[in-house]
């Protein structure tokens, strides 16, 4: 497998990265990285210390050279060195990590997610405000992996927060069985993409063929992340099998509108990419907003529904005391 | 009535799906089933997940009918994790056609 980084990937551009990515050979890395200077988004970083973690668990050698330039000491704090073993004998002065980032995690387990949620928090130094979207989205997405990855390594999760811009940025990657195979057990998904718009769409489920979900998945997780990024104006991507979905930031000055289906929203759509067997999900968040959490599940609330099934004309209301 | 205190069992943010699915099978169906009004007590609760809360109590409205609502009060919840549970209670009344 081959996994070069570039001079730049972020989500805007991450096409490139993720095209240049090869899944042949599963039993070497074959590791690059540009020879001046790196600056990736996490999601990159989540994704190849989830190909190395195979290569690893494969029985594999890893092979490649890291260069000695200024950007090397930021990956090897996010701890990419730690999956990705090639020697380097680089030596850096480690900072105090709170408010900047949360190394690479490897998540395999319900109790190290909910452990995980808990000691992140702190790293970051959000304020409570800022905490709300940041927990739900990491729990949604390791929670899926966990149910459905079916991946011997868990979930490789890592996160940066740039405070000129006031974003964070998190990615989440996995080498288990692709959402193609989970959706396609439920539902017809002939795809890789079929399968990704399937699943950005409340109510389907992989562990079921019946709207809604089951009693104990809705099938509704990565729909509430797509819409957090998407009421921060921000980007999240969706990489599985062959297919790439890109959510585009809405523009300043324009109305922020939720979709139930993906199709809808502004989006890049790409096929033929590399074959993953694996997900990635990478998102940024705009931690520096007036949007409020509450407000944005208001607002999902809304969107919810649409194109789910037909509604009712009256619901029983929940009773708040 | 049955009061269910659900910070001590999920932490102040409640995303474990699986503690959820115990509450609804140990405490709050035995509880309706026995004909009594369960309290789900949100005290302490700063966050919840669709998730948790589907987990908790959209069997329960699938099964026995969205009457099953009567039966149980929501108490002390905030305003993001009111909208959570107004979500999955409507989306569980949907008309599967």
């Amino acid at each position: 497998m081959r996994v070069h980084l570039p001079n730049s990937a972020r989500l805007q551009n991450i096409e490139a990265f993720l095209s240049e990515f090869s899944p042949e050979q599963p039993g070497v890395l074959d590791f690059s990285m540009h020879d001046r200077w790196v600056a990736v988004h996490p999601a990159v970083l989540a994704f190849t210390a989830s190909v190395a973690d195979m290569v690893t668990r494969n029985g594999g050698e890893h092979r490649g050279e890291v260069h000695n330039i200024r950007s090397v000491p930021y990956l090897i704090r996010m701890g990419l060195f730690d999956h990705v073993c090639i020697p380097h004998h680089i030596s850096i002065t480690a900072h105090e990590e709170a408010g900047r980032f949360i190394p690479l995690s490897r998540i395999s387990t319900s109790r190290e997610l909910s452990d995980f949620i808990v000691h992140m928090i702190p790293l970051l130094h959000a304020q409570p405000q800022q905490v709300e979207p940041i927990r739900y989205v990491i729990s949604e997405i390791v929670r899926n992996v966990l149910e459905h990855a079916q991946c011997p390594g868990g979930a490789f999760l890592c996160a940066q927060y740039f405070r000129s811009s006031g974003i964070l940025s998190i990615g989440v990657a996995d080498a288990g069985i692709g959402i193609q195979h989970t959706m396609s057990q439920c539902h017809r998904v002939p795809t890789a993409w079929d399968a990704l718009v399937l699943a950005l769409t409340p109510g389907y489920s992989g562990t079921t063929s019946r709207i809604g979900g089951t009693a104990y998945n809705a099938g509704a997780g990565l729909f509430f992340t797509k819409s957090i990024a998407c009421a921060s104006r921000n980007y999240f991507i969706l990489y599985s099998g062959n297919a790439l979905f890109k959510l585009k930031p809405i523009r300043a000055g324009r109305q922020v509108v939720l979709y139930a289906n993906p199709l809808e929203d502004h989006h890049t759509k790409r096929v033929n990419m590399p074959e993953w067997q694996g997900t990635l999900v990478g998102i940024d968040i705009q931690l520096e907003t007036d949007i409020m959490f509450a407000a944005l599940m208001g607002a999902i609330r809304e969107a919810y529904s649409v194109d789910v099934k037909r509604k009712k004309d009256e619901y029983k209301r929940p009773t708040f005391v | 009535m049955k009061t269910i205190q659900i910070k001590p069992i999920a932490t102040e943010f409640a995303e474990d799906k699986d503690l959820a699915a115990k509450i609804r099978d140990n405490d709050l169906r035995p509880a309706i089933e026995c004909g009594e009004t369960v309290m789900l007590d949100f005290a302490g609760v700063t966050g919840a997940t669709q998730s948790f809360v589907h987990a908790m109590i959209s069997d329960l409205i699938r099964r026995d009918g969205p009457d099953v609502l009567d039966s149980i009060q929501f108490a002390n919840c905030d305003q993001a994790v009111k909208y959570i549970i107004q979500i999955v209670s409507e989306y569980s009344q949907y008309e599967i056609e």
